[in-house]
């Protein structure tokens, strides 16, 4: 069954003093050029993007569209055949992206996939993928990470971005502005520059709606390496479907220790914007976070719950180890930073796989700064452009893997069939040298 | 007993019949849900190992991943997607899916907002009839 007026073959003209209804008994109202474009008077690309556009624009409830002035399209992840006629079909409409737009992780290695278990098939057909997004003028930045890029976006910058970690980064740690948006959304908004103008768009939908208070949690747990992955593994199951706002950090988290949370959260739950008072841009105070307002409810989160959380994210009960695995989202160069010196002159057990998966600007950049040579000379391997998560990689006898991403941790068990254990970076490479799962739990025990 | 007749919100109108399978507990499909087979992998979720192809499931909202609507197009064009989804609130990501799969495939799956008191109501294995205008009949 179709909505009246909207037909699969394409888009219907809207009639002069016709409107759309939307699911919230708003009547949606187009800009000229909007209405040009679902005339196809842009071309065929445009006129199909706008025409899924106007459909959604009505489940959201929206009574009009506004500019954006970039994208990231997530979109790129190769599922099926389902996701390459999707991509080829707006490519060979002669799609172009209307404005700045960068490109999600890929589902190959293009240079490395012939050392894992990809099939050429697979292979072949997430290459077409990539091909037909390049097509359309995005920037090939093939990562999950384009915050860490020159793509990254500026505060109050009204972007359409997909990929769930780097929708929750670029709105809460930068204060840019974009809904939680899906694959095949995100290349509609980038095609035509246009978005339904509402939720997080919109000042007063940015308001916090929850608080979550850490409560006698000491700063030195607070400074470890995997406290905001847990924690942000917690908030997302605790936030449902609200706007968390958490008080009581105690420590300045470095970006990447909010990338961590950011992926966490947008795992475990839905978090598209959270706030962290005194840390990210609009919660300089806990009245800001609320704008003014109230939380509907407050949760103190006390190390029990902590601990709790971290126990979840490992699902193996033993010491054996496959695969040490790093970079989800991908590797930043200042954690390329952070692990050279912890693997300098020593060197992994031959018998495990230690991958960091990372993007092509980032490796350039590890390499360029001295920090990728004692990497590789650990044994360590570098995939680009994708992960272990949306590429087949693994061959069936890796079982078990560690890391230090709580979306690794997340995921896998359920993706890739195997059992992870967490843990921090350091354990990850004393693992990897021992040959068996090693973890200093002392920080979480005693704190 | 519960009403025979829910009237939900129409998100993506359309017809269903369908055993219903519910579940309290938001879902992300990527990495939740195996579209070759129609079942639900997700290990950290209730309804792990339980099929919903051709089921009216009943989910309050989606979580997690962005890709949840991509792979619930290739359910779609696998033929393994549910009969119809049913949420607490308007969710956008089920009612992407169910257009783009419309737009692609010529076929799109109902997608309804119900209030929670009434979602709370629904029964898994239940026969239930979803309507074009968003009424839902138990059979």
């Amino acid at each position: 069954m179709e909505r009246e007026g909207f037909r699969s073959d394409g888009a219907r003209r809207l009639q002069p003093g016709e409107q759309v209804t939307t699911a919230t008994g708003n009547e949606l109202v187009l800009s000229d050029r909007d209405q040009e474009m679902l005339d196809g008077r842009h071309g065929p690309a445009p006129q199909l993007a706008m025409s899924i556009l106007v459909r959604m624009a009505a489940v959201y409830g929206a009574s009009e569209l506004m500019d954006i002035s970039q994208a990231h399209i997530d979109s790129t992840i190769y599922l099926g055949d389902a996701t390459l006629e999707f991509a080829e079909r707006l490519a060979s409409l002669g799609a172009r992206v209307a404005v700045p737009t960068s490109l999600n992780v890929s589902g190959v290695d293009e240079c490395g996939w012939k050392d894992w278990a990809v099939s050429p098939e697979w292979a072949a057909k997430a290459s077409r993928q990539m091909l037909a997004y390049e097509r359309m003028g995005a920037v090939p930045t093939w990562t999950c990470a384009p915050y860490q890029t020159h793509m990254r976006p500026a505060f109050g910058q009204q972007i359409a971005w997909g990929e769930s970690n780097a929708i929750a980064f670029a709105n809460s740690v930068i204060g840019a502005r974009t809904e939680r948006y899906p694959d095949l959304l995100d290349v509609c908004c980038a095609i035509t520059g246009r978005v339904p103008a509402v939720g997080l768009h919109v000042q007063r939908h940015r308001a916090g709606q929850l608080l979550l208070r850490l409560s006698g949690i000491a700063p030195s747990l607070q400074r470890d390496d995997q406290f905001f992955a847990v924690l942000g593994h917690l908030v997302g199951k605790l936030a449902e479907d609200l706007i968390p706002v958490i008080g009581g950090i105690a420590v300045v988290p470095p970006e990447d220790h909010l990338k961590a949370f950011a992926a966490a959260a947008a795992s475990s739950g839905r978090v598209a914007l959270f706030h962290m008072v005194g840390v990210t841009p609009e919660a300089p105070t806990l009245e800001a976070a609320f704008h003014g307002g109230a939380p509907s409810q407050t949760i103190d989160i006390t190390i029990a719950d902590l601990r709790a959380a971290r126990r979840e994210l490992t699902t193996a009960d033993g010491r054996e180890l496959d695969m040490v695995i790093l970079g989800s989202p991908h590797f930043s160069l200042a954690e390329f930073r952070a692990l050279a010196p912890l693997v300098e002159g020593r060197r992994a057990d031959p018998r495990l796989k230690f991958l960091v998966t990372s993007s092509r600007l980032m490796k350039e950049e590890a390499d360029k700064a001295g920090v990728l040579a004692p990497i590789i000379a650990f044994g360590a391997q570098i995939t680009l452009d994708t992960c272990i998560l949306a590429s087949p990689m693994l061959p069936p006898e890796i079982k078990t893997l560690m890391t230090n991403s709580a979306k690794y941790a997340y995921y896998a068990p359920s993706l890739l069939n195997t059992r992870v254990t967490f843990g921090s970076l350091a354990d990850c490479v004393d693992s990897a040298i021992a040959g068996r799962v090693v973890r200093d739990d002392s920080l979480w025990q005693s704190s | 007993m519960a009403e025979q007749l829910i009237a939900g919100r129409v998100v993506v109108a359309g017809r269903a019949d369908g055993d219903a399978l519910v579940t309290s507990e938001p879902l992300s499909f990527w990495g939740g849900y195996d579209f070759h087979t129609g079942e639900i992998i997700d290990r950290h979720h209730p309804l792990a190992g339980v099929h919903a192809a051709g089921r009216v499931l009943a989910v309050p909202f989606s979580k997690g991943s962005s890709t949840t609507t991509a792979v619930l197009l290739e359910a779609v064009r696998a033929g393994t997607a549910p009969a119809a989804i049913l949420t607490t609130g308007v969710d956008s990501f089920f009612a992407l899916a169910s257009i783009v799969a419309d737009v692609m495939y010529g076929k799109s799956f109902p997608v309804i907002a119900l209030e929670p008191a009434d979602f709370g109501t629904l029964r898994t294995g239940e026969r239930l009839s979803v309507g074009a205008d968003g009424i839902i009949r138990r059979l």
